[in-house]
């Protein structure tokens, strides 16, 4: 064998430090992670019981659930997706099929972008000020229509990205069989790209179940049993918000158990949605 | 009529293409293209990668449409009819005339129901009638042997000279009365491109074919007649047996006897 030169030498060096440097920030990344999802199952278990889902929020010193709370998320989100989802998924699929190669779709796609990105807390005020200020009082409405703003850009850029796979040669054998466009888009383009769609959805789901800003100006909250989307909504974040800055111990449970939930509710869809992503295939 | 190659009592032209240019942006792909397309032949267009054969092929049925960007100036005549008038029905036009591309395109659904989407979209069917139609298509295209016991089965799970069979079958359920076919063979092994090739000659008998083939051979095997091009340019067209054997102009000689291309 050769002997190794000086420069072999030196470029293992640099391969260790490199290979050492991109585990250390492996391991701090992941174990950040750990001690946070740790800590929250926890503290989360600790304040987790039955009574979680069968009593309202409590006042401090006394027993209660979340409730309402969990109730509230479920309809704001179903609402903010309900809302969300079909203007998304329209834009999406003018930007993929109809105007591809137009400027007003490289326009859009910018400004979805830029939506996509913007602080959450800045759509809460824009819907204060449409809905809550107009109408005069907070509302579950208000803060669905806050959510749906934020499903949008997601399941735009989604929508898109998805139906820009689905290959062209597909596109062209069903308009050679004579179909007109928006039955090659609905019945083999969305067909193509349903996983990918769905998925996108479910992350848009993901996303703003955990949100708290865009519902703080809009739903506020409610300590009561409401399914009147006229009135405040209670909301797991915003209960958490409040219950763990309070300083109340049995309401600082309460917010952990609430956290908790989230976390494993976000879980489970992004663990579902990437299920049927890897089903993609044929 | 415009070939001196075309033997006298041919069969009478189904597509008459008339000083066809065609652009993608300001490239000219074909340049004053005329040639005819006879009834229940089958017409072979060959020529070196980009000579414009697919695109002329594309042309025929304006599956162009599609891409802005992309445009045709001339004239084709189907049954007398100018195709490229802007006031043509293209949808009506597509179901006329079929077509079959490169690589086998599944859609993304059942066997049957493959062939379902094309037939619903003229006719309304009830299931017993859909059934037949499904299954004649599916014998028309000798496939039905192989999936008649699985035709809930995604057409994507075939193989691929199963599919290519299958993207015939689905458009010969349409009834139309040309089928263009863009290098059927290119993606599949020598028996599926056997069994495809009888099939066109099974097919001739109802339809009018134009198929676009870079094989010389296939041309020479399956073909009635043969168009050859060159860089966008029609450069011989006539009978098969002619361009094949004596070719009268020199390109043509160099390229089929392996000189280029």
């Amino acid at each position: 064998m050769k002997p190794a030169s000086p420069l072999y030498a030196l470029r293992r060096r640099r391969n260790a430090l490199f290979l050492g440097q991109s585990a250390l920030a492996t391991t701090v990344g992941l174990g950040c992670l750990a001690v946070i999802l740790a800590t929250l199952a926890v503290k989360g278990a600790d304040g987790l019981s039955l009574r979680v889902f069968t009593e309202m929020t409590p006042p401090p010193g006394s027993d209660g659930g979340l409730l309402n709370a969990i109730a509230g998320s479920l309809i704001m989100t179903f609402l903010g997706v309900l809302f969300g989802t079909p203007l998304g998924i329209f834009a999406g699929t003018y930007m993929a099929e109809y105007g591809r190669h137009d400027r007003t779709t490289a326009v859009v796609r910018f400004v979805n972008d830029i939506l996509l990105s913007a602080p959450s807390i800045v759509v809460g005020l824009f819907v204060y000020e449409v809905m809550v200020a107009t109408l005069g009082h907070f509302s579950g409405l208000a803060g669905a229509v806050a959510l749906a703003i934020i499903v949008v850009p997601v399941v735009v850029r989604t929508t898109e990205d998805m139906l820009v796979l689905v290959p062209d040669p597909l596109r062209e054998a069903a308009t050679a069989l004579g179909a007109p466009r928006w039955h090659v888009i609905s019945r083999i383009a969305y067909r193509a790209a349903k996983a990918g769609i769905i998925t996108g959805v479910m992350l848009a789901v993901a996303r703003i179940s955990g949100e708290t800003a865009p519902l703080l100006f809009t739903a506020l909250n409610n300590q009561f049993w409401s399914a009147d989307l006229n009135a405040p909504m209670a909301s797991l974040p915003v209960t958490i918000f409040q219950f763990a800055m309070s300083p109340y111990e049995d309401w600082r449970r309460l917010a952990w158990a609430g956290a908790l939930l989230i976390t494993a509710a976000v879980l489970i869809l992004s663990v579902a949605a990437r299920a049927l992503n890897a089903r993609k295939g044929p | 009529m415009m070939d001196m190659n075309t033997p006298a009592g041919a069969a009478p032209i189904k597509v008459d293409v008339r000083h066809l240019s065609f652009f993608y942006g300001d490239t000219k792909a074909l340049k004053d293209v005329s040639l005819p397309l006879y009834r229940n032949a089958v017409t072979a267009f060959i020529g070196p990668s980009g000579c414009g054969k697919s695109t002329l092929l594309r042309a025929l049925n304006r599956i162009y449409d599609m891409y802005p960007n992309q445009r045709a100036e001339g004239e084709i005549f189907v049954d007398g009819e100018n195709i490229l008038d802007p006031k043509q029905d293209v949808n009506l036009l597509r179901a006329k005339l079929g077509m079959v591309f490169q690589k086998p395109t599944p859609f993304p659904m059942s066997i049957y129901e493959n062939i379902a989407f094309g037939v619903r979209l003229y006719e309304r069917l009830g299931k017993a009638e859909m059934d037949a139609k499904v299954e004649g298509a599916l014998r028309q295209a000798a496939l039905w042997d192989e999936v008649k016991d699985k035709l809930g089965a995604s057409g994507l799970s075939l193989s691929g000279g199963q599919q290519q069979r299958l993207c015939i079958a689905r458009t010969v359920a349409i009834k139309p009365e040309v089928i263009l076919l863009d290098e059927p063979c290119s993606a599949l092994d020598p028996i599926s491109t056997a069994r495809i090739e009888e099939l066109i000659e099974e097919l001739k008998r109802e339809y009018t074919i134009v198929i676009v083939t870079h094989n010389m051979q296939q041309a020479a095997r399956i073909s009635d007649y043969t168009a050859f091009m060159l860089l966008g340019e029609l450069i011989e067209f006539g009978d098969t047996a002619m361009i094949t054997t004596k070719p009268k102009v020199q390109k043509t000689e160099d390229y089929i006897t392996g000189r280029f291309g």
